[in-house]
């Protein structure tokens, strides 16, 4: 009975159902960033959208991802996850197509679902960009498009083996395969859908459209928080106890210094603590170092977190000027953090922390070898996405189209997709405050 | 006979009902309301932008009483819904030509 073997399968298992776990906190912080009459609806597409990534990632994202293939994608067991395989085997002896992952030795399907939680992750980001006004069709077909092919094809580069693994970018868990993807392929859906009726005046002014529940709005970010503690340190994919504990402490301590410097920050900005803003700056922190939690000091991860919790707070402000409207800030979140963790990456390594792997950073004496990687990666994986996304908008556009009808976006999509109420015996519209 | 109407803070209304009770009056209705007189709206933000709530949640009461009580039931209810801070209320005092119980059809003083 080999002891290692059985025990990393069990970390991975356990951190992947808690990263499925953030479906839930995804659900909960878009519902609440958003309108009751809308409810159902955002439910919905965060509850069937990890059922269709279960799907997409099956069926062709896993090999695709993952596959022995070339620099840009798999082309080795593409469908179905049936390519050779005797994982838990490792190194030499392991024998089959997908090599990119060889090096974790736990059985095939625990890669698997681990790498499916983390694609489903990406999908649910895009939904909270486009809420209040996308059609539910839309929607799942989008994702399975992300899910299918997009996401696979950035994940292959960066960790399948591909040109940017190979160019010596480092992503540990995924700022921008997971984080930068869906930001990307979000902001591209806020751009092509529009903004929500009635949110950008004439005059340049802009209207709040609060959400309906903070309370549900707070209890996802916790659940997110807590599902962060799978992401960041079950991407060791190994029960290396001096890692993962490592990552469990930069990664909180980057969503604790965000949480303080976005609060702060809008508190001083805006004159009082917004709770909105304060949730938005820990979910900043985490996704920020995702990409460098194994390779920095606690204490870079302190000062990481605290620039992300003020990037936050800029960007929510910031894409409402430029009337990109996302209610939930997804794309201030997931895009500019994603982005930023990454290139944090190159900044704030240490050779010491996990010798090997990326070398020192530009603020440890590194220059700026890795920097650049970083560069590269983000502006690659950026192109990439946001035009393959923005593809994939005007296609459904031209076809199905994208976005509901006016007169069904100020009665809610909950009536209009679902015929569903989310809370029947409450008057949903109070004429003072909402659209 | 006189129509009372009142409008006072959600937060008095109990202390308005239990003085009324004291002084005999029980039959009374309300109507949830939101008005604005000299209180300003209520400043509230989301996300970096501010909104003002212009009208403000009240009580509206409303009793209908015989002349020769509508001095001790405003005296009752100036005293029992003041706090003293701008949105206090207001009584409006309204003529009424009849009232009719239902139950009875018993009309005028009896009916009151």
């Amino acid at each position: 009975m080999d002891t290692k073997i059985i025990l990393d399968t069990i970390w991975v298992l356990v951190t992947a159902m808690l990263v499925f776990f953030m479906n839930l906190g995804f659900a909960m912080v878009e519902a609440g960033f958003q309108q009751a009459k809308n409810c159902v609806n955002i439910l919905s597409k965060n509850f069937i959208v990890f059922a269709i990534s279960t799907l997409a990632f099956w069926i062709l994202g896993w090999g695709l991802m993952f596959g022995d293939g070339n620099p840009l994608f798999g082309t080795k067991g593409l469908f179905f996850l049936s390519g050779q395989d005797n994982s838990p085997a490792i190194g030499n002896a392991y024998q089959g197509v997908y090599s990119a992952i060889s090096w974790t030795g736990v059985p095939l399907l625990a890669k698997f679902f681990f790498q499916l939680v983390f694609a489903g992750t990406a999908a649910t980001i895009v939904s909270g960009s486009v809420g209040g006004r996308i059609k539910y069709l839309s929607f799942i077909l989008f994702s399975f498009v992300l899910v299918g092919l997009i996401y696979p094809v950035v994940g292959h580069w960066i960790w399948g083996g591909g040109w940017l693994q190979k160019l010596g970018m480092f992503d540990f868990a995924g700022s921008t395969v997971v984080h930068s993807v869906g930001g990307w392929a979000a902001l591209a859906g806020a751009i092509f859908l529009g903004p929500r009726f009635g949110k950008y005046c004439k005059d340049g002014s802009i209207n709040p459209i609060p959400g309906h529940n903070l309370s549900l709005a707070t209890i996802g970010t916790f659940v997110l928080w807590l599902g962060w503690f799978g992401f960041n340190p079950g991407s060791t994919m190994a029960a290396d106890f001096g890692a993962i504990s490592r990552i469990c402490v930069t990664t909180n301590s980057a969503a604790a210094a965000a949480i303080v410097s976005a609060t702060v920050f809008s508190w001083i900005l805006l004159g009082k603590p917004d709770l909105g803003m304060t949730l938005n700056g820990c979910l900043a922190g985490l996704v920020a170092i995702t990409a460098p939690c194994a390779f920095v000091s606690v204490a870079s991860s302190l000062i990481i977190g605290s620039i992300a919790g003020i990037l936050v707070v800029l960007a929510v402000i910031g894409f409402d000027k430029v009337k990109v409207d996302d209610p939930v800030g997804a794309t201030a979140v997931h895009l500019i953090n994603g982005v930023f963790g990454t290139l944090c990456v190159g900044l704030f390594a240490q050779d010491s922390i996990m010798p090997g792997t990326t070398g020192n950073g530009l603020f440890f004496g590194g220059g700026l070898k890795l920097l650049s990687a970083q560069l590269i990666g983000v502006i690659s994986v950026g192109i990439f996405v946001f035009l393959s996304a923005s593809l994939i908008w005007i296609i459904l556009k031209e076809t199905i189209g994208i976005r509901v009808s006016l007169e069904e976006e100020i009665n809610g999509l909950d009536l209009g997709e679902h015929g569903n109420v989310a809370y029947p015996d409450f008057v949903i519209r109070k004429s003072l405050i909402t659209f | 006979m006189k129509l009372i109407q009142v409008i006072i803070r959600p937060e008095k209304l109990d202390d308005v009902k239990n003085a009324l009770s004291k002084i005999g009056v029980s039959g009374l209705n309300i109507t949830e309301v939101e008005g604005r007189g000299r209180q300003k709206g209520m400043l509230q933000q989301w996300r970096g932008e501010t909104y003002t709530l212009d009208f403000i949640p009240k009580i509206k009461i409303e009793m209908a009483v015989n002349d020769e009580d509508v001095d001790k039931v405003t005296e009752s209810i100036l005293k029992s819904a003041w706090t003293g801070n701008i949105g206090d209320g207001k009584i409006f005092i309204l003529p009424v030509e009849e009232v009719i119980r239902v139950r009875t059809g018993e009309r005028g003083r009896e009916a009151i």
